[in-house]
């Protein structure tokens, strides 16, 4: 790992606070993946609980309609970040329709 | 009259008599003064009936000392039938006692074999339960120690009673304070009356 | 100065307990969260009786134990109210876990602390074993002499601790019952606006705000803990300087300062006595008699026990022949086991002109202590001058069957 420079005692805000909001996007997780998910959008009802479930809000939901072969019609489709997604399942187990395939990354 | 750098007054009474409250009336009432003074008890776990012992000092000048008073200046014993080993602890020769009871001065300086120009009596059980209907005699025995120590005047006792007790509790105990205050009887009064 | 002119005094007859509930209310503290626990209880009584009767604009949260209180004190500094809250004994132990919180989190919460002994047994009555169990919170510590010191001193903790280089919660501690209810006259402003004047509220520090959402109580890394605890380190240096600087400024204000170290009769003394609360009144009011009577001691008190005004102790008290450091608390197991004597040792460690120091512990669980104790001890610390062999442990005085000869 690259040597980080991490800052002083005096460059750090008191008590440990966190003052930026949401920085947790500033860190990339998306390396730590060993299997990575992958959302078949043929089987996917958008149920939005692999949004809910996911540790890292890894899903967004995007304005990319999609239309199922047996011609059933979505206004939205959902997307996984691979830069923060951390490949921990979570989705895989919670999508009550099997819709999140699991893929061993090959890198 | 004794005139004093210092006084120290020690209360002996029982749990539920108030002897805590008198101590801390004598003291409010040296503050409204302009006076230095302290009050405090002598803590225990608290029980109606058992002996209690409380303090007040009264200054002129700023008191640092927070020692439980071992030889007071006056003794106040705010129940007769306290074991007398209890108040006699620490007496000095000039030590003046302050007693309800029905006793004269002079047969209650017998009993505690000091002489009976140191002793002024009292019924304070009997203003207490004609005034205020209980027998809670502290505010009576304030009255009765300024009566006979003039270390405060009876108006700043006054005032600090009337501080203590809101409403028409105030107003009856300071006729306790004022009828203790005339009644206190001691060889030195009869004398001097 | 001239501000101290204007100031309209109230001198009323009030326990050290009042006097905090008065300074709380002067300070217009906006959230109290307490649990009751004797001696500490007609505090915060007396705290509710203000909101009651509409003197004080607070709110005041009735919690079910004390760790909840210190809980609630410290969410509510971190939404940015000045809060408060008081405690003693076993409640300071139920809320340890929370003490490091508060300080961690740097949140400048006030909190008086009327001192008494642990169980068990159990006792009510007073010692130091409470207070200096939480000697390494980091919370800045003040033990005060009177009613009208924990008046005044409620009011510079504020300013402490919400003073930017600080952010340190701060204790004010005094003698559960020997001073908690004892009745003295204290000075009270009739105008409690000169005292937000002096300490004002600082609303300008990290606080939880919708507005600018922020994160507190964050995990550390071992690459993170260490500096934020080092940032306490600093804190703590901090706060000795504010607590100089403040008391100066109150004496400027208010007419009255106490100092870190209250001395008397130092000149010349070949033994000094070190103490603290209460306590050091009957010491100092008995030393003053002893040196009527020709005998060469002295007095000292100590006000700030965390930080340790250690450059002061050795400045002030070095030039006597013994030091003794009179105890209310125990450290079990530890040869000098005062916790005040201790620091003290530490202090004059490596001084080749240091004073011998001898450690006494006394009250534990409020024995009594009178000035025959003080002339005893002091009688007994010339005996070992005179031989000069210092006991090495400490002595506990008035144990029954103890004996020092």
């Amino acid at each position: 790992m690259a040597e980080e420079k991490l800052p002083a005692w005096n460059e750090l805000p008191p008590g440990a606070v966190v003052i930026e909001p949401g920085n947790m996007a500033e860190r990339y997780t998306g390396d730590w993946r060993v299997f990575r998910p992958v959302i078949n959008q043929e089987k996917c009802i958008r149920c939005l609980l692999c949004w809910v479930y996911c540790p890292d809000d890894a899903f967004s939901i995007v304005e990319e309609p999609y239309v199922t072969q047996k011609g059933r019609k979505y206004k939205f489709s959902l997307k996984i970040d691979y830069n923060h997604c951390k490949g921990c399942g979570i989705c895989v187990e919670e999508c009550p329709v099997k819709a999140i395939d699991f893929v061993e990354e090959v890198k | 009259m004794i005139v004093l750098p210092r006084y120290e007054i020690r209360w002996h009474g029982r749990g539920g008599q108030g002897a805590v409250t008198a101590s801390m009336v004598l003291a409010m009432a040296a503050i409204y003064e302009g006076k230095y003074a302290q009050a405090f008890p002598e803590f225990g776990a608290e029980r109606r009936g058992a002996p209690v012992k409380a303090y007040t000092r009264i200054d002129d000048e700023p008191i640092r000392t927070r020692e439980p008073i071992l030889h007071p200046d006056i003794v106040v014993v705010l129940d007769p039938s306290l074991p007398k080993k209890l108040y006699l602890e620490g007496v000095k020769d000039t030590t003046v006692f302050v007693v309800n009871t029905k006793k004269s001065a002079r047969e209650f300086a017998s009993m505690l074999e000091v002489p009976v120009d140191r002793v002024y009596t009292v019924d304070a059980f009997k203003i207490a339960l004609d005034i205020l209907k209980v027998p809670i005699v502290n505010t009576a025995m304030v009255g009765a120690l300024v009566g006979v120590v003039p270390i405060v005047s009876i108006e700043s006792v006054k005032k600090a009673v009337l501080n203590t007790f809101s409403g028409k509790l105030g107003q009856v105990n300071v006729m306790a304070v004022e009828r203790a205050y005339q009644e206190i009887r001691g060889i030195a009064k009869e004398v001097s009356a | 100065m001239s501000i101290q002119k204007e100031i309209k005094w109230k001198r009323l007859p009030l326990s050290t307990n009042y006097a905090v509930a008065y300074a709380v209310k002067d300070l217009d503290v906006d959230v109290v969260a307490a649990y009751p626990i004797t001696p500490q209880t007609t505090v915060v009584e007396k705290i509710s009786e203000f909101i009651a009767n509409g003197e004080l604009d607070a709110e005041m949260i009735h919690v079910e134990s004390e760790h909840s209180a210190l809980s609630a004190t410290v969410g509510a500094s971190a939404a940015g109210a000045r809060a408060f809250t008081a405690t003693a004994s076993q409640g300071l132990e139920l809320m340890h876990e929370i003490l490091h919180i508060a300080s961690g989190l740097r949140m400048p919460v006030v909190m008086s602390v009327a001192t008494r002994a642990l169980s068990a047994p159990i006792s009510i009555w007073n010692d130091y074993s409470d207070l200096m169990n939480a000697r390494d919170a980091s919370w800045v510590t003040l033990i005060v002499a009177s009613a009208q010191e924990a008046y005044d001193t409620i009011v510079q903790a504020y300013k402490i601790a919400e003073s930017p280089d600080v952010m340190l919660p701060v204790m004010v501690a005094y003698d559960g019952y020997i001073m908690s209810h004892t009745y003295e006259p204290v000075l009270v402003p009739e105008d409690p606006s000169i005292v937000l004047e002096f300490a004002p509220k600082n609303y300008n520090r990290l606080r939880l705000d919708p507005d600018r959402p922020m994160t507190f109580g964050t995990i550390a890394n071992p690459d993170w803990y260490y500096e934020f605890k080092y940032q306490q380190v600093v804190a703590m240096k901090n706060a000795y300087r504010k607590a100089i600087e403040v008391d100066k400024e109150f004496g400027k204000v208010f007419g009255r300062s106490y100092g870190i170290l209250e001395t008397c009769c130092l000149d010349d003394a070949d033994v000094v006595v070190l103490t603290y609360g209460g306590l050091y009144g009957t010491f100092l009011e008995a030393i003053r008699k002893m040196r009527e009577n020709g005998v060469k001691v002295g007095a000292a008190r100590l006000r700030l026990w965390r930080p340790f005004p250690a450059e002061d102790v050795v400045r002030e008290l070095g030039g006597a022949k013994m030091l003794v450091v009179v105890d209310r608390a125990i450290s079990y197991g530890a040869q000098i086991s005062g916790p005040v004597a201790m620091e003290v040792m530490n202090a004059f460690y490596g001084d080749p002109d240091a004073p011998s120091i001898m450690s006494v512990v006394v009250g534990i669980g409020q024995r009594t202590v009178t000035s025959y104790t003080v002339r005893e001890i002091v009688d007994y610390a010339f005996r070992v001058l005179e031989r000069g062999r210092v006991p090495r442990e400490t002595l506990y005085w008035g144990v029954r069957g103890v004996k020092y000869e």
